[in-house]
């Protein structure tokens, strides 16, 4: 028993790491698609890390010894997340060290060590890079675990696992309070994996970018390491979403026999939500940054109405 | 010959810690600087972490009283150690190790200076600042401790005025001075009030006197007066970002790492153990204030450009969190819903404890920059963790512990709070169940911004280009410096990664104070795990996420070098190409700041001067200001100078006067008294 989840958690854990391009690269594809591009194909980000890896690295001279290690530090932090949400199946043996609040709190340690990492050059894009990092993340951070306060009410656990067996076990009873919880959710997941509207993932616009800015100074293996830890988050991010909203599908414990259908319920999941996220992108513009805030705060505002609206109706 | 009665080895010791530091400091107002520094201040240390071990022998024990024949006749010194005194000698000793070590290199500088001998006076005024601090903890009757508190706030007055050739630094003394005593005024009003006429001043009399609702209500808004001026609670802030700067660095650390907390054990030790009522609203005032001190303290520090203005307001912040954790837990104790009292006041006092360690920590980071570069205003630092690796590492580890991120304390404390506030059952009071969310909400804001506030702290300071030449001759701390350093930063770590040892200890405080304990759950799944209800409700390991990080680092690590290669080039920064970099292209602390300014811009007093684009010399000034000076801090002064106006007119400056006042205030005292 012991050994099966043990087992479980590291095929979890290489899964996610395997998957989390090819869902980069398919929201990559549907984008194109729809703005009427051929597209590079959903394979491109493995080749995009390959080729990193094997380039060598270029460091600027007073690149300090944090520099270096960040983007290690941020590829653990972020495998670790996606490792440790249910994707599959619920009770993985690292879960109980790691409940949502602290799932925000390894999002925290990873962002704060890449805007540092991206101040430590001292070059004026870096900098500015960090500095909007951070006030995205002020403001999103907060609606984030607004947000997970709202579902760990109902189910009366902050414990990933529990919340899951609790959603999935009433099955499709529709909570109001989750509702607005799900939109603010959704925003907060544009502006952390900085997507339109508040970052641009495709620009190198000095004056738009935020999360490329942070990166700018990075080559080869780090940047390759910092890239796939960028799909991981997304990835992380999906599937925090779909524990939440739509639970249906992940198999109670780590049963080997369940595991083709709730793979397959992942991919299906997956498809969608990807396809759903590169509409959202194609159907929005990229706004000025000093909009950023109130988008935001509407975010923080929803999460604030969703444990309200829980609270009122005692469900 | 007396019996030696080893039950009562903890408040002895204590005792005798505060004498010994009282005798070093005497010692070191006679002996040569070099000796001060290689000795009194060590040996200081040494004090220091004995008493923390003889807290935490305390803890577990039965509350012990001592009488001192000191003071006045009939009046003598009582002395008690109970689970609350203990904890807090805990991290008044524990804390204080850290900061005399480092101060036996800090202080250096000031051995060489000629006259005055300000070394010695220093040490004397340092050393009885400490004992000060610990009889304020140990006192039980209100004269006591009146004496205790005032001995800290005038020896800490000193301290701060160290420098006091310079006039900002006098001004920030007074000012200092002026809240403390406001304060302390209000202190003096809640003790005669709760001792209610009977003339016993006496705590256990206070714990058995009956009053009624109302003046017990008076005492609790007196005391939230007087020690939340000592804490730095809005509206009686303005002296922490004016004082913590003017002292050396070391008393900063103590100032705002131990000093507030005797506010907070202040705070505790009159509603949750003197006063027999605990209302609901005294605890939900308590929570409102706290979390806007909270918030306000916060946005300021986002702002600030000078290193220890922005530590000092964060010292506003934690001490925001702090009070409204003791406001949540105090509402769930007035409810009757003790188990999640017990968590809030666990997490409030985790809090208490981590913020000793990582503030003094980052006060004697910003300590050593100082003395390294000269320089306070973060615009003309940066770069330094290539100059000094020591200080850097150390403030790394402080400031990803106060921005609160997980495997460090910071991350804690902010978990078990969250926890209370999810916990938190239904209460009678719809209103309140609809509100206390926004609490939470508040507590979470406060908590990211605090973040912000530290990556700006340690990106400017440390990281980037040196912004100035100067910069190139910054040396790094001596070994005296790193020691203190690696104390306090040794605390962060292992507070982080061991709550549930923590908590045990912690328990013999909430059992004392709300008679509920959160240990026996906590504890149930074993040292590893963090269950504060039980597995299935939340767990936290840090020990395990800190090993499942690290694993995963190390491998990528490896793996990275053996399927592919570790080939590394050094070359100029890239930049989008742009070749011309130069360190006035960086942010600088007000450019870090500016989203934030922009944001919350009516919280802030702004005043700019913006050059033209005619000018031969274009200059920019800008400055912030905190608006509840004005309406608050500007009034009072005025106040008491018109007050010591109107008194100094007793003065008149003749022998024959004053031999005529006490003929006066003699006879009246014939004809009143007796």
């Amino acid at each position: 028993m012991k050994t099966s989840a043990t087992l479980f958690q590291l095929f979890q854990y290489v899964l996610v790491l395997l998957i989390a391009p090819l869902l980069l690269g398919w929201v990559n594809q549907c984008r194109a698609w729809m703005q009427n591009r051929r597209g590079p194909g959903v394979l491109q980000p493995y080749s995009a890390l390959v080729k990193l890896f094997h380039k060598d690295a270029v460091l600027a001279f007073n690149a300090s010894p944090l520099f270096r290690i960040t983007p290690y530090v941020l590829f653990a932090c972020m495998g670790l997340a996606a490792a440790l949400v249910p994707v599959v199946a619920t009770d993985l043996p690292l879960s109980p060290a790691v409940d949502v609040i602290a799932l925000v709190g390894i999002f925290a340690l990873a962002r704060v060590f890449i805007a540092l990492a991206a101040m430590d050059i001292g070059t004026a894009f870096g900098m500015l890079g960090a500095r909007r990092e951070m006030l995205v993340s002020f403001l999103a951070e907060p609606a984030l675990l607004l947000v997970f306060f709202n579902a760990a009410s109902i189910s009366g656990s902050t414990s990933l696992s529990t919340i899951v067996g609790t959603f999935a076990e009433r099955g499709f009873v529709i909570y109001p309070s989750m509702a607005f919880a799900a939109v603010a959710f959704v925003m907060v997941l544009l502006a952390e994996n900085a997507r339109i509207p508040v970052d641009n993932p495709s620009t190198h616009l000095e004056l738009t970018m935020i999360h490329e800015a942070m990166i700018l100074e990075y080559s080869a293996r780090h940047l390759a390491l910092i890239e796939w830890a960028g799909a991981l988050k997304l990835l992380a991010y999906f599937t925090v979403g779909f524990a939440l909203f739509l639970p249906s599908g992940i198999a109670a414990g780590s049963n080997w026999v369940a595991l083709p259908l709730s793979l397959g319920t992942l991919a299906l999941k997956l498809a969608v939500g990807g396809f759903g996220l590169a509409l959202l992108e194609t159907l929005s513009a990229k706004q000025r940054l000093f909009r950023v805030p109130e988008f935001l705060g509407t975010a923080f505002l929803l999460a604030v109405l969703a444990i309200l609206i829980h609270y009122l109706l005692g469900t | 010959m007396p019996h030696l009665d080893l039950t009562l080895l903890p408040i002895s010791l204590s005792g005798l810690a505060t004498g010994t530091w009282v005798v070093l400091g005497v010692v070191g107002l006679f002996v040569p600087s070099r000796f001060v520094l290689s000795t009194i201040f060590p040996a200081g240390a040494m004090v220091a972490l004995a008493l923390a071990g003889a807290a935490l022998g305390g803890l577990d024990s039965v509350p012990q009283a001592a009488i001192l024949p000191l003071g006045l006749p009939d009046l003598p010194f009582h002395l008690r150690l109970d689970a609350l005194s203990s904890f807090f000698l805990l991290l008044l000793g524990a804390g204080a190790t850290g900061t005399s070590l480092y101060a036996a290199g800090y202080f250096r500088t000031l051995a060489q200076d000629g006259p005055g001998r300000p070394l010695n006076l220093l040490c004397l005024l340092y050393h009885l600042f400490l004992a000060s601090m610990t009889w304020v903890l140990l006192a039980d009757d209100a004269y006591f401790f009146m004496v205790a508190w005032e001995t800290m706030a005038l020896s800490s007055y000193f301290l701060v005025t160290t420098d006091h050739k310079i006039p900002e630094i006098r001004r920030a003394g007074f000012l200092y001075l002026l809240i403390a005593h406001l304060g302390a005024i209000a202190i003096l009003l809640a003790f005669g009030l709760m001792q209610g006429g009977t003339g016993d001043y006496t705590f256990a009399a206070m714990r058995g006197g009956h009053m009624s609702p109302f003046w017990a209500s008076a005492t609790f808004l007196l005391a939230l007066f007087g020690f939340g001026a000592k804490a730095g609670l809005l509206p009686l802030h303005a002296w922490l970002p004016e004082a913590h700067p003017a002292a050396p660095s070391p008393v900063s650390a103590l100032m705002s790492g131990i000093m507030l907390k005797t506010a907070v054990y202040g705070l505790l030790r009159v509603i949750f153990d003197l006063l027999g009522f605990r209302f609901w609203w005294w605890g939900a005032l308590m929570l409102v204030l706290g979390l806007v001190t909270a918030l306000y303290g916060v946005l300021f520090a986002a702002v600030q450009s000078d290193v220890k203005r922005l530590l000092a307001y964060s010292s506003i912040e934690n001490i925001g969190v702090i009070v409204s954790g003791l406001g949540l837990a105090l509402l769930l104790h007035a409810f009757g819903k003790d188990a999640v009292g017990a968590l809030a006041l666990t997490a409030t006092l985790y809090h208490a404890l981590n913020h000793a360690f990582f503030k003094q920590l980052l006060f004697l980071g910003a300590g050593s920059v100082l003395h390294a570069t000269t320089e306070r205003n973060m615009d003309k630092l940066g770069g330094l963790i290539h100059r000094i690796p020591w200080v850097a590492g150390a403030a790394l580890v402080g400031t990803l512990s106060i921005a609160g991120l997980p495997p460090f304390n910071g991350f804690v404390s902010e978990w078990l709070m969250l926890q209370a506030y999810l916990l938190t059952p239904a209460l009678p009071l719809p209103y309140l169940n609809m509100t206390l969310p926004l609490g939470a909400a508040a507590l979470v804001l406060a908590a990211a911004l605090a973040a912000y506030a530290m990556v700006k702290f340690y990106g400017i300071i440390f990281l980037g280009q040196p912004r100035g030449l100067k910069l190139e001759e910054a040396h790094d701390a001596g070994p005296w410096e790193r020691l203190g350093l690696l104390w306090l930063a040794a605390g962060c770590v292992l507070l982080g990664l061991f709550p549930v040892t923590v908590i045990l200890q912690l328990d013999h405080v909430t059992q004392a104070l709300i008679g509920h304990t959160l240990g026996e759950s906590a504890a149930r799944s074993g040292w590893v795990w963090l269950t504060p209800v039980n597995e299935d409700h939340a767990s936290y390991s840090p020990v395990a996420l800190l090993l499942a990080v690290a694993g995963a680092l190390g491998l990528t690590f490896l793996a990275v070098r053996r399927l592919y290669h570790g080939r590394l080039r050094r070359g100029p920064a890239w930049d989008c190409g742009f070749p011309a970099q130069t360190w006035r292209m960086q942010d600088t602390a007000e450019g870090f700041g500016q989203p934030i300014k922009q944001i919350f811009s009516q919280f802030f007093g702004i005043s700019r001067e913006v050059p033209s684009p005619f000018d031969a010399y274009p200059h920019y000034r800008g400055e912030i200001r905190d608006r509840l000076w004005e309406l608050t801090h500007r009034p009072m002064v005025r106040l008491a100078e018109r007050i010591s106006a109107w008194v100094g007119r007793l003065q008149q400056g003749r022998i024959s006067i004053y031999l005529l006042y006490s003929f006066i205030t003699l006879i009246a005292l014939l004809a009143f008294v007796r």
